[in-house]
């Protein structure tokens, strides 16, 4: 029998799980990358020039995602475990994040 | 009236001794009709060599609880319409726990976990003193109320995938239970309470997955209960007390 899971508590775990994975795997290709700051700038140079492609435009807006999500999955599970609020209380919590974030947000997409 | 005549209804047969195999029987359909009253007719009507479990039928003994769709329920109080998928139904044995036969699970795991994360009583008096009195608006008070009216039917043992990977978890209900006394002012030893849980396979496996909070069917939180243990343990690790 197939098992049901699809609640917002264990999507939110599964989220931060996998977006943790997929970090996991960018950082040793990140950081080869960076060495060759030290040892070869131009192969460094001639390496990035690649970041103009769509495709790997798109894979940064993927990583961007996945650090956002894990940062976020990470202080959401810092206050779940740390701050023994009652469920409105965290609900109003998380609308105020979320508030203070589109106006801030907002606030950025207009300034560039 | 109902949709349709009758509910197709595909039953987990088997267990040690018979091999696990899926099972089809067509049960006529009501208005009114809980999972139970499906898998009663069944082993009344169709075969009475179905094995399944249930004691109160009215959802205080903890004993019916099935696998329904992929979801652990005490069968009793679910009603047919609320999760048949256009008049089918799955019925299996709780997850997590080994089959005795057909749909009753062996719960002897479950309730060796309650007594390993010292899910019982350590007195602060004898017989011989009076009854200690309790504030009921006490928040340690208030705190132990939200988890007592636990009816170990084991459906946040049979819902929780940290059991189902790591056979040493506890469990949410052994967690839960550990935390009301915790926060008990009648329990006397909150430090074996404390080394019981936060031993391997303790409260700090528990990746708050929260399915014990949202399958619970009398609508406990444990795990809120856990995260309690846990900050409780780690204030003790880091020399504060409660």
């Amino acid at each position: 029998m197939k098992v049901a899971r699809a609640h917002p508590l264990w999507l939110a775990y599964i989220l931060h799980r996998l977006s943790g994975l997929g970090l996991a795997l960018f950082l040793p290709l990140h950081f080869w990358v960076l060495s060759y700051a030290l040892n070869d700038a131009a192969k460094l140079d001639a390496f990035l020039t690649l970041t103009e492609m769509p495709l790997v435009k798109a894979a940064e807006f993927g990583l961007v995602f996945l650090l956002a999500v894990h940062l976020f999955g990470g202080l959401r599970l810092l206050a779940l475990e740390w701050l023994p609020w009652s469920a409105p209380q965290k609900t109003w919590a998380a609308a105020a994040v979320a508030g203070s974030f589109l106006v801030s947000t907002t606030f950025l997409m207009q300034a560039i | 009236m109902p949709e349709q005549d009758h509910l197709t209804v595909t039953v987990q047969r088997g267990g040690p001794d018979a091999p696990l195999q899926p099972q089809t029987f067509q049960v006529p359909a009501y208005d009114n009709q809980t999972v139970l009253d499906v898998v009663s007719w069944i082993q009344q009507n169709s075969d009475p060599t179905l094995t399944y479990r249930f004691a109160c039928r009215v959802g205080m003994c903890g004993s019916c609880a099935m696998m329904v769709n992929g979801v652990p329920r005490w069968t009793c109080r679910t009603h047919v319409g609320k999760v048949s998928k256009g008049g089918a139904i799955e019925v299996g044995p709780l997850r997590n726990l080994p089959v005795i036969k057909d749909l009753a699970a062996d719960m002897d795991p479950f309730f060796d976990k309650w007594v390993a994360a010292e899910g019982m009583h350590h007195p602060t008096r004898t017989r011989h003193d009076a009854i200690e009195a309790i504030d009921p608006v006490a928040s340690d008070r208030q705190e132990a109320n939200a988890g007592i009216e636990c009816i170990n039917c084991s459906v946040c043992y049979s819902a929780c995938d940290t059991v189902a990977g790591n056979p040493d978890y506890l469990g949410p209900a052994a967690l839960q239970r550990a935390w009301t006394l915790f926060n008990d002012a009648k329990d006397a030893d909150r430090d074996t309470i404390l080394d019981a849980v936060s031993g391997k396979g303790g409260c700090h496996s528990c990746h708050s997955m929260g399915s014990c909070t949202t399958y619970c069917p009398n609508e406990l939180d444990p795990l809120s209960a856990i995260l309690g243990l846990k900050r409780a343990t780690a204030k003790r690790f880091f020399g504060g007390r409660k």
